[in-house]
């Protein structure tokens, strides 16, 4: 690097090495490196590229799987919803005619397409990545720079492998100190939109700094980059470190010998250069913080456990409360709850697997309570299998299911009844999110799992 | 997506409605479709279950123009509005307003939003309805938009930047304009570095 170029962000270089063309009043062309394709958001770019008889530039670079849909039980029996089964098999069809590798249900890779890239290593420092899902963002923990897309834009790289971007605004984000322990990933991040609010990283780029998020590992990066999305920011990002090789090393897309020499010292350049500025900044201390859930129906509406539903102070904390059931002073930890879910793109990792097993380990969940624990793909499931975990969550009254987006959204039958109320380790508590009329409260792997035990909303501290 | 004559001519239909919002040119549970076209039968669907709705007036069948209210396309970004519209066979939408995400939903995909003063989509309008046959005349050149003759005659400018105008005119969608820059794309590719992953052949 000579030594004039002006100090640049992390985002910055990721985004400027990868400017295909650069023209007076138009946007940049952006080259994409990991194109990624699930059944909801491909169906109509496919069809667009067969009304123009286009191509699919690529195909290498591109991989599908089936997520949303999928039910989480009997997975080899058809799909009962005729829309979901329809929008499954468009998407085999299409990366059949296309020459598109998707794994399908029942597959050793299938799973969250936000799980699987990490998993296989594709998904690396210092790539683009897009894929027509918001919670692209999760894949900024490698120092990607990850982002979602809307159905025409899908068709644009599946033809172009390139996307007209504007250059975005950068943020950091700086957590300073150290976590206190049975604090997590998860609640870092639903501190931190809750500091900024859902619109605060609107338009910008967050990079994740500091003490704090240094410590995180590789799985609870994805975790706060997850929810970047959830504060309004196009994308999240983490510089990739030792802690980031360590996780890519031998992973079955990972580079290797040379190429992984390589590719290290390249990666080892990805980071925000000393006297680089942010378009904005924010800090937060890390040993301030504690288990965090959320009461409304947004995100950004967090308080910790150990405090009360607050007084609202707009109309929309008024609907939010009137639909949430709850009224300003309950102690959170007074609230009861129907379901547990633990799984979702946000936290359906081995890591929270095991957080939450730690938990339940030897313990019963509480009668009444339903508690579903849904592995982000079928490879995070066999290792929990191959760890015993399975068999901790059934001996404690749990249900062990299928790989897949699930109660996350419900788009398959996992899905709260009207009035029911959930601890989800999810990302999104909007209304309706869960199955029309649900309720429900964003909490970490361990709130979650001590929450089924409890039956009220806990953290195991609690028990 | 196909070359914008210069100038068009097409036979008009009058929506006397304001707002229109996206849900209600398609609404939501016409989104399951996996199909970008076969959306013509979802067009104002929950209208169209009304007797005597305009769109199913033989007088106006085959009509590309459809004069409508202000402010139309309001609510969600769906791009399956601006699909709909044109599967049923529309090219351009008259209205004194449009909302900016379907305007730029339809400037991308084609189809012409031609923005002109109330006042004169109500005489459009009312050209139509008293001669169904009557034509209404785009020219993207000249940027103005006329229908009938003598005193009744109109002709009305309409808006439109260079750029938008240009790429309807040539007929140029995103893709083919990043196409036609595709050496760009390939001498990019051939400095990527060896070490950046694929997807195939599949590894394990
Ligand atoms: S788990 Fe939830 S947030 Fe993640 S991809 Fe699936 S539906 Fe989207």
């Amino acid at each position: 690097m000579p030594s004039e170029t002006p100090p640049r962000t992390l985002a910055e270089k990721v985004f400027a090495a990868h400017v295909v063309r650069r023209a007076e009043g138009e946007p940049d062309l952006l080259y994409v490196d990991l194109h990624l394709v699930h059944e909801v958001t491909s169906p109509q770019a496919f069809d667009g590229l067969r009304l123009t008889g286009r191509g699919v530039r690529r195909p290498e670079l591109t991989i599908a799987t089936e997520d949303h849909n999928v039910p989480t039980t009997d997975i080899l029996a058809p799909i009962a919803d005729p829309v979901s089964r329809t929008q499954v098999e468009t998407l085999r069809r299409n990366c059949a005619e296309f020459g598109i590798r998707l794994h399908s249900m029942g597959d050793a890779n299938q799973g969250i397409v936000h799980v699987i890239g990490p998993q296989l290593g594709l998904t690396q420092p210092g790539m683009t990545i897009v894929c027509g899902d918001s919670h692209t963002s999760t894949h900024g923990a490698f120092g990607a720079l990850a982002f979602g897309i809307g159905t025409s834009q899908v068709e644009h790289v599946l033809a172009t492998q390139t996307l007209p971007v504007r250059v975005p605004r950068t943020m950091a984000v700086t957590v300073d100190g150290e976590l206190p322990p049975g604090v997590t990933a998860k609640d870092l991040i639903l501190a931190v939109i809750a500091q900024i609010g859902t619109g605060g990283g609107q338009g910008y780029v967050i990079e994740y700094r500091g003490e704090a998020v240094r410590a995180l590992s590789m799985e609870g990066r994805m975790t706060v980059c997850n929810m970047s999305i959830e504060a309004g920011a196009r994308a999240g990002m983490v510089a990739p470190d030792e802690v980031t090789f360590a996780y890519l090393a031998g992973r079955p897309h990972a580079p290797s010998g040379e190429d992984w020499e390589e590719a290290l010292a390249y990666w080892r350049t990805l980071r925000t250069d000393e006297g680089a500025v942010f378009d904005r900044e924010v800090h937060v201390d890390a040993g301030a913080l504690s288990p965090y859930v959320t009461w409304g129906t947004n995100p950004g509406q967090g308080v910790p456990l150990t405090a009360s539903v607050p007084a609202p102070t707009s109309p929309d904390d008024e609907r939010a409360l009137e639909y949430m059931d709850l009224r300003p002073g309950t102690a959170l930890r007074d609230v009861a709850v129907d379901t547990v879910f633990i799984g979702s793109c946000t936290n359906g990792r081995i890591e929270d697997l095991r957080a939450a097993a730690d938990v339940l380990r030897g313990r019963q969940v509480a009668d009444g309570v339903r508690v579903l624990v849904v592995p982000g793909s079928v490879g995070v499931k066999v290792e929990a299998e191959s760890e015993g975990l399975d068999a901790v969550f059934t001996a404690a009254g749990a249900q062990w299911r299928g790989a897949g987006c699930s109660m996350c959204l419900g788009m398959n039958p996992d899905t709260l009844a009207p009035g029911e109320r959930s601890a989800s380790t999810s990302n999104r508590n909007f209304e309706g999110r869960q199955g029309p009329g649900g309720r429900t409260h964003l909490v970490s792997p361990a709130v979650a799992a001590a929450t089924a035990v409890v039956g009220r909303l806990s953290a195991p501290g609690d028990m | 997506m196909d070359a914008f004559p210069v100038p068009y001519s097409g036979r008009a239909l009058p929506l006397r409605r304001s707002n229109v919002d996206t849900d209600q040119i398609i609404p939501a549970r016409f989104l399951k479709r996996v199909s970008r076209t076969g959306f013509a039968d979802g067009l104002f669907a929950t209208w169209r279950a009304q007797p005597g709705f305009v769109l199913d007036d033989p007088a106006y069948a085959g009509a590309t123009v459809l004069l409508a209210g202000p402010d139309f396309g309001t609510g969600s970004s769906r791009e399956h509005a601006v699909w709909a519209l044109q599967d049923w066979g529309f090219r351009v939408v008259v209205s004194a307003r449009f909302a900016d995400i379907f305007r730029g939903n339809a400037e991308k995909g084609g189809l012409l939003p031609v923005q002109v003063p109330a006042e004169a989509v109500g005489r459009l309008m009312g050209l139509v309805e008293a001669d169904p046959s009557t034509e209404v005349v785009l020219d993207l050149d000249a940027r103005t938009v006329r229908a009938g003759a003598g005193p009744d005659e109109v002709r009305v400018p309409f808006e439109m930047d260079d750029y938008t105008r240009w790429r309807l005119r040539e007929g140029l969608d995103d893709i083919t304009l990043t196409l036609r820059n595709d050496t760009d794309i390939d001498a990019y590719e051939t400095g990527r570095s060896r070490f950046m992953p694929a997807a195939l052949p599949i590894r394990s």
